[in-house]
Parts: C-alpha cells; structure tokens; sequence
C-alpha cells in the first residue's frame, strides 16, 4: 500500500536530510530570537547600529506623518508606533496590495548604558532616526599615567 | 556578521556618490523589491512603492519601450564608527519593474515622491478610455 513511499529510502534522500539536519543547526539553533522579536517583513522594517556614544535605530517607516509617530522609552525598552492610513480611491481597481497600511509597533531593548532622558528623533525621507545617548560614565575613557 | 558588511557597503556608496554611478550601484548589489500597490482607473495607472530612505535625487525612473523600472539608492548619514546591531534593511538600493501594455502613455508618466514612498502615474491614452457603447435598438 505505501510502496511508493519507499521511493525515498534512498541514499541520496539520506544525504538530503542530513544536509537540512545541519543547516537546521547552523542557522537556527545557536540564534535564540529576543521575545520581543518579530517576523521577518514586519513594517517598518528596523536597522540598530551603535556607536561609543550612542545608539541609534533607524526605522524605515515610509509615508507615515511624522507627527502620528509616538515614541516612548519605559525602562530599558524603546517603542515606536504609528498608524499609516490606506489611501482609497474611489472607483480604483487593485492589483497588487503589498504595501502595509494600519497600526504598527516595533519595540527595541536599549543596551544598560542608554541614557533616557537623552533621546533625539528626526524623520527624513521616510526614515525615522532615533537616537539615545550613552551614559557619560559607560563611555570607553583613556586613562593617563602619572 | 552580515550587518557589518551592509555598513562597509553604505560607506563604499558614499564614496561614489555620484549620480550616474549610484545606478550602477544598484544593479550590481542585491537591491530591494520595494513593495507596491497597483491600482487603476479609467484615466490611468497607478504605482505607489516604498522607498524608505531615498531623496529625489537618488532615484532613477527608466522607461525603455515598454518596460518601466525605478531604482532608488539610500542616502542616510551613518556615524563612521557604527557597528550595526541588528539589521531588517541590509541593502542601499532598491529596485523594481513592470512592463506597461501598450494602452499607457508612458511619455506622460508623472512621479512624485515624498515621505520615502513613491507615487508613479501613467496616463492611458485618449483613444484607450473606456467607452460606453451603445446598444441600438433595431
């Protein structure tokens, strides 16, 4: 009955599944996600780089109103949200919908060292750029020999 | 490992930041598909994509017979120190195409951008509009 199955007793399946096995391992097992990550393609999309005095997030959020933006840091945990309206034409006919519209929420873990009360937003372009400073006492310091 | 090779990269673009050489920028690095809607109406077209990050004159609309494309370079001022941490965005270009059909008057294609988010119009031509046909009675 399930003869056909046997078909994939074969060696170079075998093969297969060890390669997927390894890959599996590789590049999913040692990268346990934050809880507050999100799926890949969520809007806006998050770039975090860092600096030795600040850090800053760029959040590529497109076609949004600036001022709809809200930015909050509460504890360690910076979050931007938005709305970004749908246009609707009437007497339009679609074809392709891949672009968002609606309420949005990304949330980024600031490092120890960011300073709260030291936050810079400006949006550009369709990118929002946020920046915390970071403490002055974390920050690398040289340190002279008498 | 692969962030800090996307900032090497945008280092690289603002070296070469001249106009016709941020084209080529795009073709040779894994660009973006930009997502887009697509909506029509009886007078035209319409073509809205995101393109977060690129100012007017770092975008390039090329319409070549029947084929439109647009490509749009990043342009954000990154601190030369940066290590990137975390990155959902790991390309400076975007790029896309279509090709129109034959009822478009691409020569009388309007674009605008703003926001990051671009807004392409082509118009259908005058004999192209939809027309109500009549039914006679006999």
């Amino acid at each position: 009955m399930f003869d056909v199955l046997s078909v994939f007793d074969d060696s170079r399946f075998d093969e297969f599944r060890r390669m997927q096995r390894e890959l599996d391992e590789t590049f999913n097992a040692p990268f346990a996600r934050s809880i507050r990550s999100v799926a890949t393609g969520t809007y806006p999309p998050v770039n975090v780089g860092s600096t030795p005095d600040e850090l800053d997030v760029y959040v590529f959020a497109a076609g949004v109103d600036p001022k709809s933006l809200d930015i909050s840091v509460q504890q360690n945990v910076l979050s931007i949200s938005g709305e970004r309206k749908p246009i609707q034409e009437d007497g339009a006919k679609y074809y392709r919908h891949e672009r968002f519209d609606g309420a949005f929420r990304r949330v980024v873990t600031l490092p120890d060292d960011a300073d709260p009360e030291q936050v810079d937003a400006t949006y550009r372009d369709g990118v929002l750029r946020i920046s915390v400073k970071r403490r002055e006492s974390a920050r690398p310091r040289q340190i002279e020999v008498k | 490992m692969t962030e800090k090779k996307d900032v090497s990269k945008q280092e690289k673009k603002s070296e070469t930041a001249k106009a016709g050489e941020s084209r080529k920028a795009a073709e040779t690095e894994r660009a973006i598909r930009p997502p887009v809607d697509i909506f029509e109406d009886e007078s035209g077209i319409t073509v809205q994509a995101d393109m977060p990050g690129v100012s007017k004159d770092r975008l390039q609309i090329q319409i070549e017979g029947d084929n439109l494309s647009f490509i749009g370079n990043v342009d954000i001022p990154v601190p030369e120190a940066m290590d990137a941490l975390y990155a959902d965005i790991r390309s400076t270009a975007y790029r896309r195409s279509f090709s129109l059909s034959r009822e478009l008057d691409a020569e009388h294609c309007e674009a605008q951008l703003h926001n990051g988010v671009l807004t392409l119009r082509i118009p259908k031509r005058e004999e192209h509009k939809p027309r109500k046909i009549e039914v006679q009675a006999s």
